[in-house]
């Protein structure tokens, strides 16, 4: 998460201070990713050295307000304009464990998938409930904190019908050679190829 | 909260012998009153076994079912057809509907079997109809109506004349997403407003709309998961 790019975007509106900045943007994502003042202000002085916001002074009430430059409007615009690059391959660890999972020996797959899948279901559970509790207030304010919502639902659901892949790859493989149980063993090339499969498939959230 | 399905170490085999196959082993489950429940599995693990035998629509070659307290392996077939019909609601992923009759004649089509006056079952599909939302389509025939609003129909039918055990077996499968979201808040209310509603799909954001889901492989429960009772938690828990 860019903390940097996010008070810019929200100077663009209008110029803030620090307090400010942190209760926009936590009403904005529904308090998802909360943030530290004190991160938010370490934030704003570097910023502010780079040339990209500068500040007002003291408003009177004791709140330094700042605002965007044009470097910084122009870094805000950029920062919509590009698409969010993730990390190749973005590092997951659950598509690590699993990967690791079906080539160690000793290591139950299923019961690692099973259990995955229950907190995975748990938290769709809860994701889908908050959804359709705040939904039921049909107020317009909210509408930002349900797509944060939806984006976690789709993110969840990815991850969930991830592992369903992953165990029924597993029970394909384990049905082509019965005597290869799903306790696997060190060196096995299937099981390698099985596991760059894992890697390469999961289509979870980071 | 009251009972409204239980099993009790149930098991089903198809079959004898060398060739027979177990499609439910030793399953023990409890649904309350106002209470969602959703059953997840892979192809084969028995989940439609166990909506079959929980709906009385099978019998179980092992343990007992009780269906609002009334355990089923007592009943004569009669006794079963009678209490099946006042009792439990069943929402099928091809709706299951009459095609030359009118959705509040569908719906009211279990009642008249049971010897309802035919006015007074067409009063109780008329208000089965207004719970799901599609009063104002009592007249229509089903071709004159979508996927989503058939389905509404099938549910109106699983629920009229207060019955309060709703089985429903992938009932979102021939629904587009949205459509089949709409479906899930639909179970989703009835429940809220004290059904105890099963729910077999293969969907995990359906499953979602559930309090609890079961877990279901090789014909035995490996695990559950509950919904948590205050949303706010998980704010706590996605420090993503």
């Amino acid at each position: 998460m860019s903390v940097r790019h996010s008070l810019l975007a929200l100077l663009q509106e209008q110029p803030r201070y620090g307090y400010q900045l942190r209760a926009e943007f936590e009403q904005r994502t529904g308090s998802t990713w909360p943030l530290n003042i004190g991160q938010v202000y370490t934030t704003l002085d570097r910023l502010e050295r780079d040339g990209l916001v500068t500040n007002d002074g003291d408003d009177g009430d004791g709140h330094v307000i700042y605002r965007l430059t044009s470097s910084g409007a122009e870094e805000a615009r950029n920062w919509f304009a590009k698409p969010v690059a993730a990390t190749n391959p973005p590092r997951n660890e659950l598509a690590i464990k699993l990967a690791l999972a079906v080539t160690l020996p000793g290591v139950d797959v299923q019961a690692v998938i099973q259990a995955q899948r229950s907190a995975s279901m748990r938290s769709l559970q809860d994701y889908t409930k908050a959804r359709r509790t705040t939904a039921a207030h049909d107020r317009p304010e909210d509408t930002a904190w349900l797509l944060v919502l939806d984006s976690l639902i789709y993110g969840t659901e990815a991850e969930v019908r991830w592992l369903d892949h992953c165990e029924s790859r597993m029970l394909q493989l384990s049905t082509q050679n019965a005597a290869r149980p799903l306790t696997r063993s060190v060196g096995d090339s299937a099981l390698g190829a099985e596991a760059d499969h894992i890697i390469h498939n999961h289509g979870g959230r980071k | 909260m009251s009972q409204v399905l239980q099993l009790e170490g149930v098991g089903r085999t198809f079959g004898e012998g060398a060739t027979s196959v177990a499609a439910l082993r030793n399953v023990s489950l409890t649904i309350n009153a106002g209470e969602f429940v959703a059953v997840m599995g892979p192809s084969g693990s028995g989940k439609s076994s166990l909506l079959a035998l929980a709906g009385g629509l099978d019998r179980p070659t092992s343990g007992e079912i009780f269906v609002e307290s009334t355990p089923l392996s007592r009943l004569t077939l009669n006794e079963l057809a009678r209490l099946r019909r006042r009792a439990v609601g069943y929402v099928f992923q091809d709706f299951n509907l009459v095609p030359t009759l009118t959705a509040a004649e569908n719906v009211s089509l279990p009642r008249e079997l049971d010897g309802v006056p035919v006015r007074k079952a067409r009063r109780q599909a008329k208000d089965a109809l207004r719970i799901v939302g599609i009063e104002a389509l009592a007249d229509r025939f089903m071709d004159e109506m979508s996927g989503g609003q058939q389905q509404r129909v099938a549910i109106a039918r699983a629920i009229v004349g207060d019955r309060h055990l709703i089985l429903a077996d992938e009932p979102t499968g021939a629904l587009d997403s949205a459509t089949g979201d709409e479906i899930m808040g639909v179970l989703r209310h009835r429940a809220d407003e004290g059904s105890a509603v099963m729910l077999v799909t293969h969907e995990a954001r359906h499953a979602a709309w559930s309090d609890r889901v079961v877990f279901i492989r090789d014909g035995r429960i490996v695990d559950q998961s509950e919904a948590a009772n205050d949303p706010a938690s998980l704010l706590a828990q996605s420090g993503l």
